[in-house]
């Protein structure tokens, strides 16, 4: 506090109050829609007041899903989602953290070659190959499989820069010390390297797992199986169904529990979310 | 770049990179010199056969005043949710970043929206704006304005770009407080001695010693309204009512799965390519040269 004005901190706290609270409506809307029952939710004026239904919905959503052709239990999807979420995190973490050793610890041919081909698919989110990359994964026969979903996603440039940062900044005399001790390169990366990037792969498995977990061209693409389908997608497809029968409970409820996973990480792993954001947009 | 100390050549370090090579190979060069390739052929109807045509798809979007109107819709997009996300947050960083106390709690509740998936938020403000049921149509009815985004092409328009710039407030709302937060306190402390109140501070010296931080958020905002907002427009509106809302990225879906001109969507695909290029090069100028007026 510089100096003492209560007026401008009491308006402040007023404008972080109004945007907090203009930040959370969609959300509060949202809970209040999926704890009322069908009825209720298709008469005007919606309820601003939770009800007393958000059990019975839950379980509905879980167990059966929404109204019609797209009825599918829930816990499915979020279970594929998971599963691709994870998949794409430590794929990731684990590709990069590889290739960055290799950049940074070794002298070779073609080593800056290889960066460079690392580098430049910053540039190219796979929303702008889309139909190409479809191509590629359908002839290799890896449509509709957690390895169409998750594979094509995992090679990214920037994971493996942040390792490389990370990496740059650990005391040469470490690897002096432990070649005298007679390590080679895979002792030295997995008892010195990895648990001194601990924090750095924490943080960046938060992002990724958001990343992952969010995706949503991508699986709608390559998933047919509605075994396979993910939460996230499969909201997409009883709005569409919503236009004939409104089950909008059912639909807010699964936009609850799609956005749960990703808002509890954020929430409860608020430092590490920063670091990861801070440190990824270097 | 290198360690001044390294490990002996050996085929280890081939070994270590292949995974993330290989990866790279088969799902970015390939299909983006696919993309570049079917940019080039024009497909009959059936998708029977293909010719090699040169340029001609490339000429036809540019002679396409559908495909300059996606051109001039995204820009507009862009600019409002990178102008109504950046401005909101800046407000609200600028106020967290006083209340030196209570900083921490209201960071916490204003960051999640990142995690929200776009197309979820597109259907939560989908959900509040439905003409029938919506609770803000209800509101807006009760003034006596008629909602209805699914035939006013405007209104489908505010409604993406109000839910494009929600979900990207929390995260400009994060960069902009680590910027101010970063500033010495000395300085702020000298201006408040010499008299200048809270307002005059934050445009004499917060402001433009946040400058580096605001053109990043710039770069990364437009990239975001550009690329990541498929889900929010797939949702809400699906490029509708009458192509109202159809930006490029959603172009480049619709015709390519939708309307199966293979050659017109790579074209596309290919622009964008060029746009994302472009893009990351004044990203990457920007930072190196850290944007200082100060």
């Amino acid at each position: 506090m510089i100096e003492n004005r209560p007026m401008v901190t009491v308006f402040s706290h007023v404008v972080l109050i109004l945007g907090v609270l203009l930040v959370a409506f969609p959300i509060w809307i949202t809970f209040v829609a999926a704890s009322h029952d069908a009825i209720r939710v298709t008469q005007v004026p919606l309820p601003l007041w939770p009800g007393d239904q958000f059990f019975i919905n839950l379980k509905a959503t879980l167990m059966k899903g929404g109204n019609g052709a797209a009825g599918r239990p829930i816990g499915l999807m979020l279970m594929n989602s998971l599963v691709m979420a994870m998949m794409i995190s430590v794929g990731k973490i684990a590709v990069s953290l590889l290739s960055a050793f290799a950049i940074v610890y070794f002298r070779f041919p073609f080593r800056m070659g290889f960066f460079w081909m690392i580098f430049i698919t910053l540039m190219l989110p796979v929303e702008v190959r889309i139909l190409p990359t479809y191509e590629v994964v359908a002839q290799l026969g890896m449509l509709d499989t957690y390895w169409g979903l998750s594979i094509p996603l995992i090679a990214s440039a920037t994971a493996t820069f942040m390792f490389r940062q990370t990496f740059l900044t650990v005391p040469d005399e470490l690897l002096e010390a432990a070649r005298i001790d007679g390590a080679g390169p895979m002792r030295f990366f997995f008892d010195i390297l990895l648990p001194m990037s601990r924090t750095n792969i924490a943080a960046l498995f938060v992002i990724l797992f958001i990343y992952g977990w969010n995706q949503y061209l991508w699986p709608l693409l390559i998933t047919t199986d509605q075994s396979m389908y993910t939460v996230v997608m499969g909201i997409k497809e009883m709005l569409e169904d919503a236009e004939q029968t409104p089950a909008w409970h059912i639909i807010m409820m699964t936009s609850l529990l799609a956005m749960l996973p990703p808002v509890m990480v954020v929430i409860f792993m608020q430092n590490l979310f920063v670091k990861g954001l801070t440190d990824t947009e270097k | 770049m290198l360690k001044r100390v390294h490990f002996k050549p050996s085929y280890l370090p081939y070994l270590l990179v292949t995974p993330q090579i290989i990866v790279t190979l088969v799902f970015f060069f390939w299909p983006a010199s696919q993309a570049l390739y079917q940019s080039l052929l024009v497909e009959d109807a059936f998708g029977l056969s293909s010719k090699f045509v040169w340029f001609e798809n490339f000429e036809d979007l540019f002679s396409d005043d559908l495909y300059f109107g996606a051109f001039k819709r995204t820009a507009f997009f862009s600019f409002m949710v990178a102008a109504s996300s950046m401005s909101i947050a800046l407000v609200l960083a600028g106020m967290a970043d006083r209340v030196v106390k209570a900083t921490l709690a209201y960071r916490t509740m204003l960051i999640w929206p990142y995690a929200v998936a776009p197309v979820i938020a597109g259907a939560l403000w989908l959900f509040m704006f439905d003409p029938t049921l919506g609770i803000i149509a209800y509101v807006l009815d009760a003034f006596g304005y008629d909602w209805n985004h699914k035939l006013n092409g405007g209104e489908a328009m505010f409604l993406v770009i109000v839910a494009a710039a929600w979900k990207q407030v929390s995260y400009n709302f994060l960069f902009f407080l680590a910027a101010m937060q970063s500033i010495p306190k000395s300085l702020i402390e000298a201006a408040a001695i010499d008299g200048a109140g809270p307002a005059r501070r934050f445009w004499t010296i917060i402001f433009p010693l946040i400058t580096p931080t605001t053109f990043f958020l710039l770069v990364v905002n437009i990239v975001y309204a550009f690329f990541d907002t498929f889900g929010i427009i797939h949702a809400i509106t699906q490029g509708g009512p009458a192509k109202a809302t159809e930006i490029l990225v959603y172009k480049v879906f619709n015709d390519g799965f939708i309307g199966l001109d293979l050659g017109g969507s790579a074209a596309q695909s290919v622009i964008l390519m060029f746009i994302v290029i472009v893009i990351t090069v004044i990203q990457f100028r920007f930072i190196e040269k850290k944007v200082e007026y100060q």
